[in-house]
Order: structure tokens, then sequence, then C-alpha cells
């Protein structure tokens, strides 16, 4: 029975030393490496220029993510991680760019193509012809008739 | 359909065609006479001073931190490059040249060994009054280096002014180095 107990003691433990993952030099929990891949998922690889630091090989990609995972550890909230980014390599490192007057025109292309399309169809609907008016009551009668 | 909307009809498309082309063509043209660089980054150090930072010297030589480059008496310039870069070799004797002519040059090896930077320097002349080393490569990242060989200047009040990603060659020289040592000197 102590046995067991003493078992049942170390579980927990066992638990935790197989959520502990180590990767760029960086030990920690699954659940911060998770956190890290989210935030290196939206950084751009500087020397690569099209992928994230989490799919590159480049080395400063690697030097990049140590960091992040060091940051990570010690309880730095992703956005200050982000800023610490941008601070050193530019917005140019932001897989998605902020919205800046830089960015306007890329953010405002969505809204901007929706309302020269509904300009066109509105154009295109007024320059069709009205339908004919209905037969007043003399042509109906006229019409019976002839037919 | 009315000849103002045929006419509209055949000249928007064709107007945002030629418009498209146009912007194409003249991107493509600059950048032929290399006067544009789709993969150049702007540095976020310009108009700021340096990250701290304080890096040991190597090959004998002294090394230098951000407050040594707080007020230097003239425009200079700190070039970091690698003895195992093969941009870095092409640009050293475009170095030598401007040391030569009087400007000043420091250097930082990044992700370096004594070795191979004695063995470098020896093969290329040295252009540096001040070599410091960044075996770890962290002060580059601070400084936001992405590559080697990366050129700063620095102005007389220790103001990043250009950075350049690449090797300095004639044409680079002519167009940025010089009308900036003449504007800051």
């Amino acid at each position: 029975m102590r046995r067991w107990l003493f078992l049942l003691a170390l579980l927990p433990a066992l638990a935790l030393a197989q959520d502990m993952v180590t990767r760029d030099g960086v030990t920690m929990t699954a659940a911060q490496e998770a956190q890290a891949e989210a935030i290196g998922d939206q950084l751009r690889c500087l020397v690569c220029q099209n992928e994230s630091i989490e799919d590159s090989d480049a080395k400063l990609a690697g030097q990049l993510r140590g960091i992040i995972r060091q940051q990570v550890v010690q309880g730095v909230p992703p956005s200050q991680i982000m800023d610490y980014m941008v601070q050193r390599y530019g917005i140019f490192v932001l897989l998605k760019p902020p919205v800046s007057p830089l960015t306007w025109l890329l953010y405002a292309m969505p809204a901007l193509a929706l309302a020269l399309g509904g300009m066109a169809w509105l154009f295109a609907a007024r320059r069709k012809a009205a339908p004919p008016a209905p037969l007043s009551e003399a042509e109906r009668a006229r019409l019976d008739e002839l037919l | 359909m009315s000849p103002l909307r045929r006419r509209l009809l055949f000249g928007i498309p064709l107007a945002l065609a030629v418009a498209g082309g146009e912007a194409f063509y003249v991107i493509l043209r600059r950048m032929q006479a290399n006067n544009y660089d789709p993969h150049a980054l702007p540095s976020p150090l310009l108009g700021k001073r340096p990250p701290a930072f304080a890096l040991p010297g190597t090959n004998g030589m002294q090394g230098f931190a951000n407050t040594d480059l707080a007020a230097p008496p003239k425009p200079m310039l700190v070039n970091w490059f690698a003895s195992w870069c093969v941009p870095c070799l092409q640009e050293a004797p475009m170095l030598a040249k401007l040391a030569a002519e009087g400007l000043t040059i420091w250097g930082i090896a990044y992700e370096d060994d004594t070795q191979a930077l004695a063995q470098f320097l020896q093969q290329n002349g040295n252009p540096y009054q001040r070599l410091a080393t960044d075996a770890a490569g962290t002060t580059a990242i601070n400084w936001g280096v992405y590559g080697v060989p990366e050129t700063y200047f620095i102005d007389k009040t220790g103001i990043v002014r250009w950075r350049y990603a690449g090797a300095l060659t004639d044409d680079v020289v002519a167009r940025y180095l010089n009308p900036l040592l003449a504007k800051y000197s």
C-alpha cells in the first residue's frame, strides 16, 4: 500500500517531466513551446523573407526562436516580445502588417473594391431601360377586341 | 449600349493595364540600374544612436562600446563583416580605398573566430581603426543586423544616418556615401 502511495505521489512529476520540451537551447513546458510557436509564426525570417522564423532553417531565425523562448519562459507577454522584434527589425518583421498610414491603402483595398463594384453595378442598373408601364383600361379593352 | 459606355468599358481596363505595366517597368528598370532592391529593409536605427553594447577587441586591436560612438570627431562607418562571408571579401578593396582616403572605419566581426579573422585581414588588408568581435551574434540582433556585410554611417553627434546591407561598390559609394559625407562632414 505504501509503495502504491509513493508511486501515486510520483505521477504528477512524471507528467511534468514528459511535458517538458527543449527547442533552440531552451527547455520549457509544452504550453510555453506552443505560445512561442504562435509568436514565431507571426514573425518574418529576415534572411529568407517569405518564411516565418518558425519555418526557417536560417541561423538567425534559430537565434530569434531561442530569444522568443527565453522570454516566454521568463513570462514576458507576447506583445512585448513582438515589440522587441519590431524595435530591431522594423515592421517588416511582422508577417501581418499593422494598420498605419503606410498600410491604410492595403487595408482599405477590400472596401474600395466593394465600393467600386457597387458603383459599377448601380451604374449598370440605372442604365437598364425601365419596364413598359402596365396597360391602361382602354388599351386592355382594345387588345381584347383585337384578339 | 451608348457610345460613352462602350468607350468607358474599353478605356478603363486599358488604362489600368497600362498603369500597371508602367509601374512594373519602372520597378524593373530601377532594379536593373541597382537603384532599387526589393529585399532591402529600412533600418529602425536610422535617426537613433546604436543600442548599448560593449564588445572586446580581437587580433590585437581595440574593441569598442556604444559610448565610443557617442560623438566621433568626424563622420565614420561601422562595418559588420565576417571572414566566412563572400560579399565581405568583395568589398574589402573598397573599404581599403575609403580608409586610405581618410575615412574612419570601425569593424565588428560577426560570429567569427580569431584565427580565421587573422587570415582574412592578412589576405585582404585591415581597413579598421578598431576591430571588435561579436562571436555570439547577440549585439548584431540588437542592431537589427540580418546578414553581413552591413555598413552603418554615424554622424558627428553619434546618430546613425544610413545603413547599407550588402557589399559597398563604386556605385553605392557614389550614390549614397559621398553625398552623406558631403552633408555631415
